[in-house]
């Protein structure tokens, strides 16, 4: 069985804690605008000391996904990009030196019509360090734990406020890398703040897990990443950044890298 | 790949086909809904209080009606129809929303959501709320909005709001992903009563059951008007819930052959058709493992049929499973001869069967002249063509056809 300790994102939330310290987690979708401003969009966060960012794979059909995520993948998907052109581009980014642990979310559609041995080895070849599959839930979710497991990746697992307590603690038993606690029932997108049930909720699985913690879905301005990391491993991104990326798309990718990267740097400032 | 071995003994599955596949935000709903459904089947008042709804508000039995015209015309086995177009709102979709409208209240949700193709099933869940008193949001795509613009006010009428739905292809699927993301913000008060018989574990197999009172209704009165069974039943497949209704009670009964219509489109080639069983292969889309239509990334596929009820990349886990185990033959209709199907019936015997219905008129008519005289050749006959006559008009009178 291959180990997770020498897992990029399992070692980056390790040193993270062994410094005291809680982390933004930017979610990117990958290929928008294009393949070339995501790498320099990992790049630069990077740069800026994020240690772990999350990479969505476009899909036709996500229904957990807000409209600013969907219409990104329709995008991208118009564009005639498919999933191995973002495990290329992340392996480029790789041998360009890349460190950020890297979780793929990714449809089981897709993971399925692959085949999940298939997309598991293309994934831990191209420098993959995480699956994250929104759509697999506890039940289904078997094969791909331990096929993961043995090729070194992560496989993320997501807790919905729905999530009744006892589920709770199974799904983070069987989770790797960290658990995701999602804040709100119902769909992706920007949200102004975040319910004092949904923090009570993540301290109270704080007490019973060990394995990191990050909240995501409607996570979107430094104000609710401070709040998230009170209790929390990490604050995921998404829509927020996602926004900003499709208000300034037709700028080439380093300009683009340096714009958003500076919004990754607000973000960053209550944790850093 | 997940096998058949693995899958074919857990709760949920057919076969190889069918499971959960969807967000944990829904897990807790779907739970909750299969237990209710488990302990209303077991309740002697539930099945009473869905037997009335039958006869009270459906009109049920539906009759089953002997084609004598057509059949002389054909030459071939005795054509029946089994009339679910004569249920009240037109269609088969009322056993389903009415037995899925008395879930809701048992479990106490004051609001249900619906997605709707060529609209029946939303007009059938729009009825049961009007009838029970639920708040009813239906989402549709613009593009069926357009195509089924009667349908449409009927669901007003009754008092649902009709969300339009303009991602992808303004169709079916698109509609279903977003009532999806309507049930994963309002899922503790809201029932998402599907339409068919896809979509994640209980569905598949509850939306079967209450849509089985088609076949339990037709067998018996085939051994009555008969003394035997069918030779050969012929349904139309989108998702498949008509289908499996009237295929299930009668799966059992090895001498009756079985054959499932899918949309041929305008061609065969991928994203022309919906012939998700004919044409696709495994794959997962809303929920569930199936045939579906995608490309070879597990992109879903564009699809298209005439008939708007048809227009579904997906299919249900249970007729997949009957297609694998050689129980049910499948095949596909062309848009042209189920329009041709549509003026042929109502000439015949005065009957406009529903685009999607055709489907598999146009199957029984290719199919009767093959078999003897005094086989039996049943046809389920979902649906009422009304909704589809300003489509059919503007259809033949493109194709030069005088009326």
């Amino acid at each position: 069985m291959n180990d997770l300790k020498t897992n990029r994102l399992v070692q980056a939330f390790a040193e993270l804690r062994a410094a005291g310290k809680k982390t933004l987690v930017p979610f990117l979708t990958a290929g928008y605008p294009d393949l070339a401003g995501t790498r320099a969009m990992l790049e630069d966060f990077e740069a800026r000391g994020v240690r772990v960012a999350e990479l969505g794979i476009p899909f036709s059909d996500p229904i957990a996904d807000g409209p600013v995520i969907q219409s990104s993948y329709t995008e991208v998907l118009a564009s005639g990009q498919r999933t191995d052109q973002v495990l290329e581009m992340v392996r480029e980014y790789r041998e360009g030196g890349g460190k950020l642990g890297l979780a793929a979310m990714v449809s089981y559609s897709i993971v399925f019509r692959h085949g999940v041995q298939r997309f598991l080895d293309q994934c831990s070849q191209a420098g993959v360090d995480a699956v994250l599959i929104p759509d697999l839930p506890l039940n289904e979710a078997g094969e791909v734990e331990k096929l993961a497991r043995s090729r070194g990746l992560a496989n993320v697992m997501l807790i919905a406020p729905t999530t009744q307590p006892p589920r709770r603690l199974e799904i983070a038993r069987h989770s790797t890398g960290f658990v995701y606690y999602v804040s709100i029932a119902g769909i992706t997108g920007e949200r102004d703040r975040l319910s004092e049930a949904t923090l009570a909720a993540v301290a109270e699985l704080r007490t019973h897990v060990d394995l990191p913690i990050c909240v995501g879905f409607g996570v979107s301005n430094p104000a609710t990443v401070a709040e998230v990391c009170r209790v929390a491993d990490g604050a995921i991104v998404g829509s927020a950044i996602v926004h900003r990326i499709q208000q300034h798309k037709d700028l080439p990718p380093a300009e683009l890298a340096a714009r958003i990267g500076a919004f990754v740097s607000e973000l960053l400032a209550p944790v850093l | 790949m997940t096998t058949a071995s693995d899958n074919a003994t857990r709760a949920g599955y057919f076969g190889p086909y069918g499971g959960q596949y969807v967000p944990e935000t829904l897990m807790a709903a779907l739970e909750q809904l299969s237990a209710e459904y488990d302990k209303a089947m077991g309740d002697p008042g539930f099945r009473g209080d869905l037997d009335r709804c039958y006869r009270e508000i459906a009109g049920r039995p539906s009759e089953l009606y002997f084609c004598r015209r057509l059949t002389e015309a054909l030459g071939g086995a005795k054509i029946y129809l089994k009339r679910e177009d004569m249920n009240h709102t037109g269609a088969h979709k009322i056993n389903n929303t009415l037995g899925q409208a008395l879930l809701t209240l048992r479990m106490g949700k004051k609001r249900v959501i619906a997605e709707t193709g060529a609209g029946q099933h939303g007009v059938a869940t729009a009825m049961a709320a009007a009838v029970f008193g639920l708040d009813c949001d239906v989402y549709m795509g613009t593009e069926d909005i357009r195509r089924q613009s009667l349908n449409v006010f009927r669901m007003r009428l009754m008092g649902a709001r009709v969300i339009g739905v303009s991602s992808g292809q303004c169709t079916l699927k698109d509609a279903l992903n977003e009532a999806m993301r309507d049930w994963m913000g309002s899922v503790e008060h809201t029932h998402y009563i599907i339409g068919t018989v896809a979509g994640p574990h209980p569905f598949p197999a509850m939306v079967r059951e209450f849509q089985s009172c088609i076949g339990r209704e037709a067998r018996k009165q085939m051994l009555s008007a008969e003394g035997r069974l069918p030779d050969l039943i012929v349904a139309c497949v989108g998702g498949g819930s008509n289908a499996a209704g009237i295929f299930a009670p009668m799966i059992a009964d090895a001498s009756v052959r079985m054959i499932g219509v899918e949309a041929g489109g305008r061609s065969l080639n991928l994203g022309d058709h919906a012939a998700s069983l004919s044409l696709g292969r495994p794959g997962v889309l809303h929920g569930s493992l199936s045939y579906i239509l995608q490309d070879a990334d597990g992109q879903t596929a564009d699809v298209h049929s005439v008939s708007a009820g048809l227009d579904y990349p997906g299919v249900g886990p249970e007729l997949a499973y009957w297609k694998d185990i050689g129980r049910v033959g499948y095949t596909t209709c062309g848009d042209d001869e189920a329009i041709d199907a549509v003026v042929t019936l109502s000439r015949a015997e005065g009957i406009i069967p529903a685009l999607e219905s055709a489907h598999a008129v146009a199957e029984a008519i290719k199919q009767a002249p093959k078999m003897k005289k005094g086989q039996i050749l049943l046809v389920n006959l979902s649906g009422r063509g009304d909704k589809d006559c300003n489509e059919i008009a503007s259809i033949l009178e493109r194709k030069g056809v005088k009326i």
